[in-house]
């Protein structure tokens, strides 16, 4: 029996290793599950110092005016500050996508509005105070007066001339465009029997983390310590650093227990530049937590892209071409990346299918909204919206089988080499697609949607079959002189043996509920032939371990838990070196058996790690010139992206009088490779198929003409909860990766990718009979029962879609 | 400063008093004055259920409840419910059926469910899913909470017909 903490479902011996593959209790829940873990808000320091934000109330404004006076008198308030005490002491946010040949506006965002606002809710003054209420009391006694501007929140109003301008100096509201393409387009396109258009919007949506960001902030003896609720706290340091001006060295960022991130804490906020200038202005520790309206306002969002798609087909069903131009709302200033969030569906954009020719066309454009960033997926979710539902489209013009389209067209051979440059490590679509519909008898669905029908129930059923790229990712392809991302993207790892035989593992990936901590220590128990109990992973603390890149892009596992097995086995290799010595064997002759390292065909002689470690650090007897210590570093840099893919099917039932759509059944069949712990993928998959169930559907963030955010709290952001969903099917193939000695490739965001157009398909196969053939999401009971309305020819169909012309408060 | 008010609380079987802002939430006498910090905030507006606490025995929204109003009231946190080693059924089934992620919701999540076992200890799905409508989760898709749920019920309705057995014995 292993400790608390790590015990098997299965009976499969513990053994000397084993580990990998196993559905192990997560070492992380004791904490959480008794309330005692340390979210940021749960920290204190000594004399902190609360801070309060004020925010704009205009989309687009002149700021005329800032009287703080009246709000600095009151009791136990110790400051208030604006943009004019920043001064130059604080920089602006660099933003990292900088590719060559590409010209990017990039206007200065700063913690505290200079002069004007560009969106509802940027911060203008900060009041720090004793008392967490008395600093909310104070903030609404600051004094701001606003000259409005003209607003724009419309991405294709913006790019239409006499627009009004979101930033004057840049004389349009087009922040750049960017194009990727392979194979002949227009040639492909000339040479197919059936071309499809389609418009699709993909609407703006929230990551919604139930942990509110929130940061604590402590200047002491020249150095830095920020603890911040983000999924990046090395980056958030490298960037610190610059904006602040102090060096590394004295800036410490820890990701304490980090409560969901979604991309949503892949960011470098204001409030964590401004929460430590604070600090070292005032010498004492400043706290800020953000409300969920805070939360709603100026926390990024993501998608919000409109696309115009172009796929064609010879009669046969052999697609030729796609073509995607992009229309990104960026929002109206950018913070770490969202301008590269975008061409993410560009790398996708083939799809599982043998496209001879591809391409993406992205616009971005600046409105008087909030900044769009990553959320789960980041690009790749739009990528196989748009793929997806135009195959569906493109089988409906041919009067063919969706799924025959499919797999006349899936990708069967790998590596792939893509006609845009990007080389697919491996795959097994059909076999995806096979275990799905083996789950979903289709053949029974069809039987029973008839029944249904004749007995005026409407039930339909989409599929969505997709790839995405994840394990950001190889630096030449994604830095500088590639993607133009201004970063490497390694991750790095150590693993230490301590003198009695326990190991201490150090991430530079930051974990925040994916069970890492578990995952990892699987990895390394097998390769240590130790108890994944006695393996304690660290990570989320820039003072401890090496420089990590973090977590974000389904990289984790592909890039972090391969780094970590690398160093892993520079242990074992050394640990064998010794092991060889003592028992006077050839290192080769070592191997791992029964948790010991054993002479080969000699099982009697042997060593555990407790041994090795023994010797390794009483180093009286290693071998000649061998350092002491066991304690080995891996800074590793993946040579390709990794591949996942899989099919989905999701059953849903629509209410025609009200055009509510439930969804009664989905089938996840996925492959990400090599399964290190099955629990900890479908606990994965159950979630990114509710988060794009919830944009589908339910979400959506929503401003008025004026660029008010309508959706500033939960009451009418619609969070999925537990009675809007359906318990789910999963199954899983494994095609292992052959970019990784672990063979894996990445879940976080595989089933968010995966699942929107399944359930859009599936309400228009529902509604087939009604005549609605086209929808966009969120499937609102509104604009369900207007696209049936419109179907049978009895009054308008939907509004066009864009944020602030039709609501998501239907 | 604001007038003060005396309150009395009992939280997790201690007596707790302290002087208060009336207006001061139940959760942050909870988290800020008596440093409870399993019980948090995530939405202000009642709808996600992460600072759901039991109060006189019932699962009530701590960031909507007045510290006043729970003066001379029984509170339960999360940190009264069991500790490692010593885990109530529903923490012991949410561990052991997945059925957290980032853990942030889950205190509430686990108040919430022993209440409606108390209420139901036998639910159907239907059943916990309703029950938990009140409570949000962005990470593990509902399914291995409800598994969780379902799990406790039984474990609860097990040891308590064994309770019920051994009593008839003896």
């Amino acid at each position: 029996m292993g400790a608390p903490g790590v015990e098997a479902f299965e009976t499969t011996p513990p053994g000397g290793n084993g580990h990998v593959g196993r559905s192990l209790r997560r070492k992380e829940d004791p904490r959480l599950i008794t309330g005692r873990a340390h979210y940021v808000d749960d920290l204190t320091l000594p004399n902190t110092l609360y801070a309060a934000i004020v925010r704009s109330p205009e989309a687009h404004a002149k700021i005329v005016s800032i009287d703080t006076t009246v709000a600095r008198e009151q009791p136990g308030i110790e400051a208030v500050f604006t943009a004019e005490d920043l001064g130059d002491e604080v920089a602006p946010t660099p933003m990292v996508w900088a590719p060559k040949g590409v010209d990017i506006f990039v206007p200065d965002h700063y913690p505290l509005a200079k002069g004007k606002v560009g969106y509802v809710g940027q911060a203008v003054a900060v009041v720090l105070g004793s008392d967490k209420y008395g600093v909310v009391d104070a903030a609404g006694l600051v004094e701001v007066e606003y000259d409005p501007l003209p607003v724009v929140v419309d991405p294709e109003a913006a790019l239409e001339d006499g627009s009004p301008l979101v930033h004057d100096e840049y004389g349009t509201n087009k922040v750049f465009e960017w194009s990727l393409a392979g194979g002949d387009v227009e040639a492909a396109f000339a040479d197919s029997d059936v071309v499809v258009e389609k418009r699709i919007v993909n609407h703006r949506t929230a990551g919604a983390a139930i942990e509110p960001r929130g940061v604590l902030a402590d200047w002491r003896e020249g150095k830095m310590t920020l603890w911040s609720a983000t999924q990046i706290p090395h980056i958030v340091r490298v960037i610190l650093s610059i904006q602040l001006g102090i060096t590394e060295d004295k800036i410490r960022v820890v990701a304490p227990e980090v409560g969901g991130g979604f991309g949503s804490k892949l960011q470098v906020y204001g409030e964590e530049v401004l929460a430590c200038w604070a600090s070292r202005r005032l010498d004492r520790p400043v706290k800020w937590t953000a409300t969920r309206s805070e939360e709603m306002l100026v926390t990024h969002h993501g998608r919000d892209q409109i696309d115009y798609v172009r796929l064609g087909a010879k009669k046969d069903g052999s697609v030729t071409a796609i073509h995607a131009k992009v229309i990104q709302d960026c929002g109206s200033y950018h913070l770490i990346e969202g301008p590269v969030i975008p061409t993410f569906t560009a790398c996708v954009i083939s799809g599982c299918y043998d496209f001879k020719a591809v391409q993406t066309d992205i616009v971005g454009v600046f409105t008087n909204k909030f900044t769009t960033d990553a959320i789960r997926g980041a690009g790749r979710p739009e990528a196989t919206h748009l793929i997806e539902l135009s195959m569906d489209a493109l089988a409906e013009e041919l009067g063919m089988d969706p799924l025959e389209l499919r797999r006349k067209n899936f990708l069967k051979e790998f590596p792939n080499a893509r006609p845009h440059g990007f080389l697919y490590d491996s795959g097994n679509y059909d076999g995806t697609l096979d275990g799905c519909l083996e789950m979903l008898d289709l053949e029974g669905f069809r039987r029973e949607q008839a029944e249904l029908r004749d007995r005026g129930v409407y039930r339909g059923v989409g599929f969505s079959t997709y790839v995405e790229i994840c394990g950001l990712g190889p630096s030449r392809a994604l830095g500088p002189d590639g993607w133009g991302m201004q970063g490497g993207y390694f991750e790095s790892a150590q693993v230490r043996v301590h003198p009695t035989g326990s190991v201490t593992v150090y991430s530079g990936t930051s974990p925040h509920g994916q069970g890492l901590e578990t995952a990892f220590a699987q990895i390394v128990a097998d390769r240590l032939g130790v108890d994944p109990e006695i393996v304690d992973v660290i990570h989320g603390d820039t003072n401890t371990g090496p420089f990590g890149k973090n977590t974000y892009g389904s990289r984790s596992m592909s890039v972090g838990g391969e780094a970590i097995a690398r160093a892993a086995e520079k242990v074992q290799d050394k640990a064998k070196r010794i092991v060889a010595h003592k028992l006077e064997a050839a290192p080769e002759d070592i191997e791992l058996a029964e948790g010991r390292f054993q002479v080969r065909g000699s099982p009697d002689k042997g060593m555990t790690l407790a041994e090795v470690s023994g010797e390794a650090y009483i180093p009286g007897d290693l071998p000649e010139g061998m350092e002491a210590g066991l304690d080995e570093m891996c800074f590793y840099d993946p040579d390709n992206f990794v591949w996942p893919a899989g099919a989905h099917a999701c059953v849903s039932e629509v209410d025609v009088e009200t055009g509510r759509v439930d969804v009664v059944r989905y089938i996840a069949f996925d492959d990400c490779g090599r399964a290190i712990n099955p629990r900890l993928i479908d606990g994965q998959i159950h979630g990114g198929i509710v988060h794009a169930l919830g944009q589908a559907i339910y979400e959506q963030v929503v401003y008025d003409a004026d660029g008010q955010l309508i959706t500033g709290t939960f009451v009418d952001y619609a969070l999925p909860s537990a009675a809007d969903v359906p318990s789910f099917e999963t199954g899983r193939i494994e095609t292992p990766s052959p970019t990784n000695t672990l063979g894996v490739k990445g879940v976080g965001e595989a089933a968010t990718i995966a699942c929107s157009p399944a359930v859009v398909a599936s309400v228009i196969d529902a509604l087939k009979p009604l005549g609605v053939t086209d929808i966009n999401m969120p499937l609102s009971p509104l604009r369900v029962w207007q696209a049936i309305q419109a179907a049978q020819g009895k009054g308008e169909g939907p509004a066009r879609t864009e944020q602030g012309k039709e609501g998501g408060m239907s | 400063m604001a007038r003060m008010v005396r309150v009395a609380v009992n939280v997790n079987g201690v007596e707790r008093s302290a002087d208060v802002e009336p207006r001061l939430l139940l959760v942050h006498f909870l988290r800020e004055t008596l440093g409870l910090t399993g019980t948090h905030v995530g939405c202000d507006t009642s709808n996600c259920g992460a600072c759901t606490v039991h109060l006189d025995g019932e699962a009530v929204k701590s960031c909507t409840v007045l510290t006043v109003q729970a003066d001379g009231a029984e509170v339960k946190t999360i940190e009264g419910m069991g500790r490692e080693g010593d885990l109530h059924p529903v923490q012991e089934a949410f561990w052991a059926e997945h059925g957290l992620q980032c853990g942030y919701c889950t205190p509430g999540m686990i108040m919430a469910s022993a209440d409606l076992l108390a209420r139901n200890p036998d639910p159907t799905e239907a059943d916990v899913r309703e029950a938990l409508a009140g409570n949000l989760c962005r990470c593990t898709g509902y399914h291995n909470i409800v598994k969780a749920v379902l799990a406790a019920a039984g474990e609860m309705r097990g040891a308590s017909a064994q309770r019920t057995g051994e009593e008839v014995t003896a």
